[in-house]
């Protein structure tokens, strides 16, 4: 009885201890099931497609065409690989440049006479490019449906314009939010890194105990500082300084984010950093002094070089946490979606672009399943990360 | 003679830097936490704390922030502690050294690494959209929980680590099964190492932001909620509206370093006790 009993609670725990690893499975499912959904798809939104005249031998486009064509960029077919001859754009609007409103009337009841006029228009017109509800094409029209080319992952990846949300064409290229993430957060590395291996030699080797009983509980708390707080304070401090320093229109910029992220990664870079230094097997430490090394020179020459994997393991683990951190990168760079050319202009990274955009995304649409496919992203570089670090510090208990 | 002098130099040149680099970070660690509680001091008062916010915003209380991230860090700890102290259990008590313990660690960690973000998103999409949950305290909860989770773990597969080997032996000895010596021996001892981790998970969960957003937490809500089906405010989104999108945002700047000022106090009082319960339990416990 007694047995079957501990058996029982054993199989429960056992249970319990599962739920780590069904919660990242059902993360993978979930956001990859979002995020794929994207690929493969026109990209005009659901409902709507893109009509030229019968005659227009052009029948193909891409999304960056189709975009610059309704923008005026290019205003000839020859461009697009038709005749010579100017393109007219025609959106939904513009059908009361055509008619005048009593030829109209009735529209807003009877959807086939709508249809029938824009059939119209597009007959008349050889030259015209419309864009037009899919409910608007009557049954044998004279207009031909253009084919626009899918979304793929390599325009999703190198793709320099993110405009989730234009018309008629989308367009997902997260080229931009892919480079201001990496500046923001290697940038906040290179900022944190040299302050955290100091103080994490300092609190391993020099400091008295008695200061480093005080500095350890200060680093935790710092740790569990919430993110908007430290946004809160790089909006209201390091913002407005930054835009004064260096004269700019703006302070909320790239590098704002990389020092609130730097202050951000401290507490992990030196917890870490320390950990491994102090690590250092005394029979090392002191085999070097015993050789007639200093203090110094033991520390650099041999507890340093000892302890570089774990201090490779917490410069990752830094980086990890700046790719990942939303909040305060959020509140301070200025979110523009723009390729980053000096660390002193607004950028935008990945986990600020899906905080900023998925509450007003439609959900189970194209901008929705986009903002996934970025948390896809995001998740398969924290995998990566995590990864590493493990296969680090495995290798350092082999050395061992 | 000469060689050791310039060895000494280098040396107290090195330290000196060292020293001085980390004065200037605790400096500039502590000048962070000193410019909110300077400016947020005086807008704390007991209205501040236990009424609505009023007129966009800009006047009256946290009241309800307070409230829904007090109901958040419940819930979360409802679904974390006890799935998160099992399973640290079964890790370190019951699994056999095999590949499988290995990966169930590895799981732990990689979720333990997922960014709060992805958290959020995950949360929409199972609990508010497919379990059809809405935007309530459940979904958030059920979220924060699951971000919670593998530190509770990790703190308690630790504190379970650290109990000699000798106490369960002597337990088996007396004629105790494995159960008992877990329930009777090993967990006392190791329950302030694991309370140290609930409470620090705590102070985690009660900043967190990112998984809030799309999953329970409300920009304007003056009154309280009555089911868990209710959407709230919580404290780190209302400091996030409040700094980046409010109504006026001049006039509620005032609010804005109230807030800040009540989640740093937050995490100062759960860092002060878990220090105190580290301190003071342990010692009681080595003393035995």
């Amino acid at each position: 009885m007694k047995k079957i009993f501990e058996r029982i609670v054993e199989g429960f725990l056992f249970l319990s201890s599962t739920v780590t690893t069904i919660t990242v499975l059902l993360i993978i499912l979930f956001l990859f099931r979002e995020g794929t959904g994207l690929f493969g798809k026109s990209p005009t939104e659901e409902g709507f497609t893109v009509a030229v005249n019968k005659n227009n031998p052009v029948s193909e486009l891409n999304a960056e065409q189709v975009k610059n064509i309704f923008d005026a960029n290019i205003e000839n077919w020859k461009q697009v690989g038709g005749k010579n001859d100017s393109i007219l754009v025609f959106r939904m609007d513009d059908i009361f440049k055509f008619y005048t409103e009593e030829e109209l009337a009735g529209v807003d009841t009877n959807m086939t006479l709508l249809a029938s006029k824009i059939d119209e228009v597009i007959q008349k017109n050889p030259n015209i490019i419309a864009f037009i509800s899919s409910k608007n094409l009557p049954a044998n029209p004279s207009s031909k449906i253009i084919t626009i080319a899918k979304i793929n992952l390599s325009d999703f990846f190198r793709g320099e314009e993110w405009f989730p949300t234009s018309q008629p064409v989308a367009e997902f290229g997260i080229y931009p939010l892919i480079m201001g993430t990496l500046w923001v957060s290697f940038l906040a590395i290179l900022i944190a890194l040299p302050f955290g291996l100091a103080m994490a030699i300092y609190m391993a080797e020099i400091a008295a105990p008695g200061v480093r009983n005080i500095l350890k509980p200060l680093i935790e708390l710092l740790s569990g500082i919430p993110s908007v707080v430290y946004g809160f304070f790089g909006l209201i401090v390091i913002v407005p300084l930054l835009q004064k320093t260096f004269d700019l229109p703006v302070g909320e910029t790239g590098l704002a984010g990389s020092i609130v992220l730097a202050i951000m990664a401290l507490p992990t870079i030196i917890t870490v950093a320390e950990d491994s230094i102090r690590n250092t097997p005394v029979s090392v430490k002191e085999a070097s002094l015993a050789l007639g090394a200093s203090h110094w020179q033991t520390i650099w020459r041999i507890m340093i070089p000892y302890a570089s994997s774990g201090i490779t393991a917490a410069v990752i683990l830094g980086i990890g946490r700046a790719i990942g951190e939303t909040m305060a990168v959020l509140m301070v760079t200025g979110n523009a979606a723009v390729i980053p050319h000096t660390i002193l202009q607004p950028m935008r990274t990945i986990p600020a672009t899906i905080a900023a955009e998925l509450g007003e995304s439609a959900k189970g649409g194209m901008h929705y399943q986009a903002l996934f496919a970025l948390g896809c992203i995001l998740f398969i570089i924290t995998l990566v990360v995590n990864l590493t670090v493990e296969m680090i510090s495995k290798k350092r208990k082999q050395n061992r | 003679m000469n060689h050791s002098i310039i060895k000494k130099i280098t040396q107290a040149i090195a330290f000196n830097i060292f020293r001085i680099m980390s004065v200037i970070l605790v400096a500039i660690l502590f000048s962070i936490l000193a410019f909110i509680v300077y400016r947020g001091a005086s807008y704390i008062t007991w209205d501040f704390i236990t009424k609505m916010p009023e007129e966009g915003m800009t006047k009256g209380g946290i009241f309800p922030a307070i409230v829904g991230t007090l109901s958040l860090v419940a819930g979360s700890m409802i679904v974390a502690f006890p799935l998160g102290v099992c399973s640290g259990i079964y890790i370190n008590e019951y699994a056999p050294e095999n590949g499988f313990k290995r990966f169930i660690k590895l799981m732990t960690n990689n979720l333990a690494g997922v960014p709060s973000i992805v958290f959020g998103l995950f949360g929409m999409s199972l609990f508010v959209n497919t379990l059809k949950f809405g935007d309530s305290i459940i979904a958030g909860s059920l979220t924060l929980g699951l971000l919670a989770l593998p530190v509770i773990i990790r703190v308690t597969e630790e504190a379970l680590k650290s109990i000699d080997k000798t106490y369960r032996e002597a337990s088996y000895a007396l004629g105790a099964t494995k159960l008992q010596t877990i329930v009777k021996v090993v967990l006392p001892m190791s329950m302030p190492n694991i309370l140290t981790g609930l409470i620090l998970s705590i102070g985690r969960v009660s900043g967190e932001t990112a998984p809030i957003l799309f999953t329970v937490a409300a920009y304007f809500l003056p009154k309280l909620p009555t089911s868990i089906f209710d959407q709230v405010m919580a404290l780190p989104y209302h400091l996030y509206v409040l700094s980046t999108s409010g109504t006026n945002m001049e006039e509620s700047r005032g609010m804005a370093y109230g807030t800040a000022l009540v989640l740093i106090i937050i995490v100062l009082i759960l860092n002060l006790i878990a220090n105190i319960i580290r301190h003071f339990l342990m010692k009681k416990i080595k003393h035995k």
